[in-house]
């Protein structure tokens, strides 16, 4: 599944940084029905996780009344060179990763 | 003065379908972006916030991988899309010489598999032609609309511009009712709009998807409790076409966002 | 019985629909509303303060809303925020989500976009490294599409 990242490739260490995340999901709610009562069953992401170099510097717990194609943006201050992975996990055994580079100096 | 007088009745006669209708002059016309508040548009605005770029990205993808009997892929023929897509968009729904009629790009999409890829056609409002579309018209961003210049399209924005007029459903409401003499008015807390399709294929925050304009058309059909044509149908062509002339001028913003 | 514009319109609409159809059987109640914060909370005090809620007061859409939540705080590894918690008061379910953060996230703010059911309260509880709780509450007005659309 697509995913944008947003995130400065190059930042002055102890800066703030802030990082944009987007991937395409349904995050059907598992509250509809069809026209013949029978219920559509939910299927979201329930779980964001960004590590810095292997250290997790973010988590969020995703509800059904998250909107579809999650968008998720937040800090963190920039250490040192390495990169950030992203891991989107969720219903129906949904598992996605995306990473992104960056450069300290 | 015999002479003066057949100028002046000629000229008023070619005149008269623009003065009939209440058409919005160029300089008046605005895309539906300038109607909407300042949180969607910053969602518009920024590429990697836009769930419209999603669409895209798949498209690109598509556009490389190769399909049909033909194992060809877009990128085959057309090269870079970049380059060879740019403005292609903002000319569409275009004449299509073998069939005598207007195609929408979906439609190019479609023709282009069967003719050139051996590939069945991607059902409309699919997932993957959506994707295409958005990517191909993407590469319009900014491009002003040149839709309907063709002289041979002429009598399908006649039929266009006659659908948009017409009354039609239970609420006997005409497009023009709305979105001609009432924009910048409210309906049921929503601003109604000029009706400019700048942006298709969008990402239309009440289908939490990106969608065609033939599935917001078909929506405002079933919202005056009209009979939706079918997607692809003659009619929602001459409508596209007709709605795209009528936005001559505006820049295309693919993928938009609108609530 | 629809007590609400969007269920009224939804059922309505519903007679000419075929497939998806959004009605909405449940709703959250205070009562699920409390039990959800109390779930997080336990039987901390809950102060108002330091949490600030950034949402449209008047939506365009309720499908898509987006919210800013931040929390002052000089996030030091002395004082810092280890997470927010965003509940709802009248969606189907009261969670929003949750966010959890660390001494070094540089900021106490996130930022996502969020479905509301209908016009509402919106509640976002941060708990501080000193394992307090500070609270915010926020009145969002969520107005219908003026074509909402049934299957087509």
């Amino acid at each position: 599944m697509a995913a944008l990242i947003n995130v400065p490739p190059k930042a002055k260490r102890g800066d703030i940084i802030e990082i944009r995340t987007l991937t395409s999901h349904i995050m059907e709610t598992g509250f509809r029905h069809t026209a013949d009562g029978r219920l559509v069953p939910r299927d979201i992401i329930t779980s964001f996780t960004c590590r810095y170099n292997g250290a997790e510097i973010f988590r969020a717990d995703l509800f059904p009344a998250i909107a579809a194609n999650p968008y998720l943006s937040f800090f963190t201050v920039a250490k040192e060179s390495g990169k950030f992975e992203f891991e989107w996990i969720g219903d129906n055994g949904y598992s996605s990763t995306a990473s992104a580079p960056i450069t300290v100096e | 003065m015999r002479f003066w007088r057949t100028i002046m009745v000629v000229t008023l006669v070619a005149t008269a379908p623009v003065l009939l209708a209440s058409e919005i002059t160029p300089a008046a016309r605005r895309s539906g972006y300038t109607f909407m508040g300042p949180d969607t548009r910053a969602m518009q605005d920024d590429d990697t916030s836009n769930p419209g770029m999603l669409f895209v990205l798949d498209g690109e993808t598509l556009w490389g991988k190769k399909a049909g009997s033909a194992g060809k892929a877009c990128a085959d023929c057309h090269g870079d899309a970049r380059s060879s897509m740019k403005g292609v968009a903002a000319h569409y729904p275009a004449f299509d010489k073998a069939l005598a009629r207007p195609v929408t790009l979906d439609q190019r999409i479609n023709l282009c598999r069967a003719n050139h890829q051996q590939a069945t056609p991607l059902p409309y409002e699919s997932r993957d032609l959506l994707a295409l579309s958005a990517f191909v018209a993407h590469q319009s961003r900014g491009v002003a609309i040149s839709a309907g210049d063709d002289p041979q399209l002429k009598p399908f924005v006649e039929q266009g511009r006659d659908l948009f007029m017409q009354r039609e459903g239970q609420l006997n409401l005409a497009c023009s009712n709305c979105h001609d003499d009432n924009f910048d008015k409210r309906l049921a807390g929503a601003p109604i709009t000029q009706a400019q399709p700048t942006g298709y294929p969008l990402y239309r925050l009440e289908w939490q998807t990106l969608g065609s304009l033939e599935r917001r058309l078909r929506s405002c059909m079933n919202g005056v409790r009209a009979q939706a044509y079918d997607y692809g149908a003659p009619e929602l062509v001459a409508l596209e076409l007709y709605l795209m002339s009528r936005a001559r001028g505006l820049p295309m913003e693919t993928p938009a966002v609108r609530p | 019985m629809p007590t609400t514009r969007r269920q009224f319109l939804s059922l309505a609409g519903g007679i000419t629909a075929t497939g998806i159809v959004t009605l909405r059987p449940l709703r959250a109640t205070p009562a699920m509303l409390n039990a959800a914060i109390r779930n997080v909370v336990g039987e901390a005090q809950i102060r108002t303060g330091k949490v600030k809620l950034d949402i449209p007061p008047l939506v365009e859409n309720g499908n898509t809303v987006p919210m800013t939540v931040s929390v002052a705080s000089p996030m030091t590894a002395e004082d810092y925020v280890k997470s927010i918690h965003v509940f709802n008061e009248k969606n189907p379910q009261p969670n929003i989500g949750n966010f959890y953060f660390n001494a070094f996230s540089g900021r106490a703010q996130v930022s996502t976009r969020i479905r509301l059911a209908d016009t509402q309260k919106v509640v976002a509880i941060a708990r501080l490294s000193d394992d307090t709780f500070w609270q915010v509450a926020a009145d969002i007005v969520v107005t219908l599409a003026a074509c909402t659309e049934e299957m087509n």
